[in-house]
């Protein structure tokens, strides 16, 4: 993939242009010249949109801010692609140098009825923040916490709770699933509280309330095709949908024990 | 200087030995009975380490929180791509920490330009972020044996920062969002994503609301509370490349200054020096390589000029590692200031890398012989896989070639000991106030100060603001809130009528022209002045042939930048006009004029032993006064600062 020195690109951009979320959308063609192979994808479409101000157009709207890769801000399909071709990669990290002279290339929002569309190429994901709101944390307040070595967490654990808190929320995986399921979104949460003492108390209310919540979303069921892994520019893996059934099974079984005790729960 | 002006700067320092002084402060502080705090609202701009976890607390205290962000979610803020880690006088590797050396080293690493008692604080409550983060499941590194880890960051000798591999700010981040997200589904904070803050409203002199917009709909919204806290974060992007996100701004704090807030050493700017370097005129933003990764990389140029060969067919002695040089005491660890300055000055002299003579080697063949390449894969292992993303080139194969970049920003608004600013009702945390980092801030110490001030010192001193201030009630039918909001909508108006010629983003990259090359990593009299009339001239191009396409009441990204690029275009001439009056080098603050024989920074602390805090005044930047806070050193003595 890599060839120093590449030419500059000719480009043909079929990008899809919806003004607003009730309106009805379509691809528009551009054509772009000169463009550097080293440029981010993200700056390829900085110099569409200044092409399109300067002609009296409007430029195309993208959701994008660190551009490291790491906010979770940008997304779109590339290609048919989340993120576009490229493994463990965000769009902001996609560089040009992976297309060729003449490429035609469709750029898509993200597609799911629980990401609606703002603006062109930028969708509301506020679902994932719902999902959070459910039960994706530990109940705490601050000036509470024992010291952090109170209680010693095996390297392994620590080490696989953070392959799953790495998650940064960009939906590439809801965008990629033919379901538009949220499970490994969800899952990335579950799985890295479940593995660390501190999110053990409230495990079985967090992984019932979540999975409720993002079902009330509308985010569809997962059918193991596992092409959200494949998608993930984070490289968070399905084996933590995995663990999230595991837990789930082990909360609803729980669940009813605790009902009869009249115990358990949060607020 | 106006009397009436520096007695505004009263720092409401505790009395007291220095490690007493926030017990006494505390002791005396007024407190809110737990049953009253639901009849106080509180609005808390930024969802960032400072914003989220000042909402979060705020609100398990029992307050009523209003929490925005201008990103879609509030988990986005830009504190979540800091890198290397945090740090803590936990002591846990037993190698001689303490909180006194924490405070000392940050203080020395400031080059003695922060208030004692604000740092002293800071390096206090460290150790309770640490237990806080982990409670709330933050996966820090862990030794085998299940205890914490710890690594080396520059300007210190001990290790004492905590990290998780190299995304310790996205962990940290999202622990205090989730503690944020909890709090929304118990109904305590009501989540404002998609905003922008575009104005404050005082009301009497004290901070009673904010004029928000809309992003989506463009709609202009009122929103009055009892308090108002601004954790918006830095100002790096007046320089347009920065390793901030691109939506990082000034305007909530420049609007806040307009209103009457202080801004405190604007001129104290951080360049990093490990940054990924420019490469062609289209580039958006620059790209930061952790600083953690000088614990085991070696900085290095040929020792010949134009030495074209590649980097490893150069034999180690015709390699001039020249921190290990000229530093040997912290070599590849000095603080940031002082490792930038030395990048450059190899590169002045024509030492510098490839076609543009403007990057330097870091060079990780050592560590990779000497542990292996995955033990260097688990320590770095994101950062290599974002160079190469970036470069096409493998850093486990050949070296990072870097350069130093605007990173952070010690100057901000001036504030008191309890964060409070020159407005009453307005507190300003984290990267968007001054007082902590002085003028260098030392590695893992951004995220440090963010958590201290939400989680651990606003919301005690927030609370004293409620109990012992009349607050008569307010609601957004006040006329002062119709005034503030017609002005707002007035400004974003007046853009779109323009209708020039040139676009935003190209007045943008101007600006940061002109601050790079006259207000970046060296400075002269003779370039801050040049800057200050340039400045001057683009703002007035600006206004008359900017093109900002669109409308303004529907989701218009052309209409955001162009409100920021004005402020900046506003926010960059005060800059210059701070960096021209301090007549002495310190920290990230280098004046040509004012250096030692060996090119070290030369400080003047009889004339400038002081923070200047500047006052609004009239409607033109020219026009700003500024004023001193003496700064107090009780406990420590000014010394030469030396990494040799």
């Amino acid at each position: 993939m890599i060839s120093p020195g590449k030419n500059k690109l000719s480009l043909t951009l079929k990008v899809w242009r919806q003004a607003s979320p009730k309106a009805s959308g379509s691809f528009r063609e551009y054509s772009l010249q000169d463009i550097s192979p080293d440029m981010s994808f993200l700056e390829m479409l900085d110099i569409l949109n200044e092409k399109l101000i300067a002609d009296g157009q409007e430029p195309v709207a993208f959701d994008h801010d660190c551009r490291e890769g790491i906010c979770g801000s940008c997304g779109v399909m590339i290609n048919g692609q989340a993120h576009g071709p490229d493994r463990e990669t965000t769009t902001c990290q996609l560089h040009m140098r992976r297309f060729e002279d003449g490429d035609t290339i469709f750029i898509e929002p993200w597609r799911a009825n629980a990401f609606p569309v703002v603006k062109d190429l930028v969708v509301d994901r506020t679902a994932f923040d719902r999902i959070i709101q459910a039960g994706g944390f530990v109940s705490m307040k601050a000036g509470q916490a024992p010291d952090g070595n109170s209680v010693p967490i095996p390297r392994q654990d620590q080490e696989s709770a953070l392959d799953a808190a790495v998650c940064i929320g960009c939906g590439a995986c809801v965008a990629a699933c033919s379901n538009a399921s949220a499970m490994l979104f969800t899952s990335a949460k579950v799985s890295h509280l479940a593995q660390l003492p501190q999110g053990s108390p409230e495990r079985h209310q967090r992984v019932l309330n979540m999975v409720a919540q993002m079902d009330k979303e509308k985010f569809g069921a997962c059918t193991n095709i596992y092409e959200c892994e494949a998608a993930c520019p984070a490289g968070v893996k399905v084996t933590h949908i995995a663990r999230m059934n595991r837990e789930y099974l082990k909360a609803t079984l729980c669940a009813q024990e605790e009902s009869k005790e009249g115990g358990g729960g949060h607020g | 200087m106006s009397d009436a002006g520096e007695y505004r700067l009263q720092s409401r320092t505790p009395d007291g030995p220095l490690a007493q002084k926030w017990d006494n402060c505390k002791n005396e502080l007024k407190l809110i009975a737990p049953n009253n705090k639901r009849k106080y609202d509180i609005i808390v701009v930024g969802t960032g380490l400072a914003g989220a976890s000042a909402a979060a607390s705020l609100a398990e205290l029992g307050y009523n929180v209003k929490s925005f962000c201008f990103q879609d979610s509030p988990r986005r803020a830009h504190s979540i791509a800091a890198q290397g880690g945090i740090n803590a006088a936990k002591n846990y590797p037993n190698d001689g920490d303490s909180v006194y050396r924490l405070f000392y080293d940050t203080i020395k690493g400031g080059d003695f330009r922060a208030r004692e008692a604000n740092v002293y604080r800071l390096a206090q409550v460290s150790s309770n972020i640490i237990d806080q983060c982990v409670a709330q499941g933050v996966p820090f590194a862990r030794e085998y044996g299940g205890t914490l880890a710890n690594r080396t960051f520059g300007g210190a000798q001990v290790s004492r920062t905590f990290y998780c591999r190299g995304q310790t700010g996205q962990q940290l981040l999202l622990g205090a969002y989730s503690s944020l997200m909890r709090q929304v589904s118990l109904g305590k904070v009501t989540m404002f994503p998609r905003r922008e803050m575009l104005d404050l409203v005082t009301i009497d002199g004290v901070a009673r609301g904010i004029i928000t917009r809309n992003l989506v709909t463009g709609e202009f919204e009122s929103h009055s509370a009892h308090a108002v806290l601004l954790c918006t974060g830095g100002y790096g992007n007046v320089f347009y490349l920065s390793t901030n996100a691109k939506g990082c701004n000034v305007t909530a704090a420049w609007r806040c200054h307009k209103r009457g807030a202080f801004f405190a050493n604007p001129c104290f700017t951080q360049i990093h020096p490990t940054c990924i370097p420019v490469k062609g005129d289209y580039q958006s933003k620059l790209t930061l390589m952790s600083e953690s990764l000088r614990n085991d990389g070696r900085v290095w140029v040929p020792k010949k000029q134009n030495d074209t060969r590649s980097p490893e067919s150069i034999p180690d002695e015709d390699r001039d590692y020249y921190l290990e040089r000229r530093y040997p005491a912290y070599g590849n660890m000095v603080p940031r200031d002082v490792a930038s300055r030395a990048a450059k000055e190899r590169c002045d002299a024509g030492y510098g890398l490839g076609e543009t003579g403007k990057a330097v080697y870091l060079d990780f063949q050592r560590a990779i012989k000497e542990q292996g390449e995955d033990v260097i894969r688990s320590k770095y292992g994101n950062l290599f896989h974002m160079y190469e993303k970036i470069t096409d080139e493998n850093p486990y194969k050949v070296p990072m070639r870097i350069y130093p970049a605007v990173h952070y920003t010690m100057g901000g608004l001036w504030v008191d000991y309890h964060l409070e600013s020159t407005v009453p009702g307005l507190y300003v945390l984290g990267e968007a106030n001054f007082s902590d980092h002085g003028a260098n801030r030392l590695g893992a110490s951004a995220l440090m100060q963010g958590l201290a001030d939400g989680y651990f010192v606003v919301p005690y001193t927030v609370g004293h603001h409620l109990a012992s201030r009349p607050l008569p009630a307010v609601t957004t039918a006040h006329p002062r809130f119709q005034e503030v909001k017609a002005e707002a909508e007035g400004r974003v108006k007046k853009l779109l009528s323009i209708n020039g010629k040139r676009t935003v983003t190209s007045y943008h990259r101007a600006l940061g022209e002109i601050m790079w090359n006259n207000c970046g990593m060296a400075r002269t009299e003779a370039s801050l002045k040049q800057a200050i009339q340039s400045i001057g001239e683009l703002r007035r191009e600006f206004w008359e042939n900017v093109h900002v396409p669109g409308s303004g009441s529907d989701f218009n990204q052309q209409v955001e930048q162009a409100g920021r690029v004005a402020d900046f275009l506003e926010f960059g001439e005060l800059m210059c006009r701070d960096a021209l009056e301090r007549e002495e080098s310190c920290g990230g603050h280098f004046r040509e004029e004012h250096r030692t024989e060996d090119g070290e920074a030369k400080r003047d602390d009889e004339r400038f032993a002081h923070v200047a805090a500047w006052e609004h005044a009239g409607n033109d930047v020219s026009a700003e006064v500024r004023h001193k806070e003496q700064l107090a050193f009780e406990t420590i003595h000014m010394t030469t600062r030396s990494y040799k």
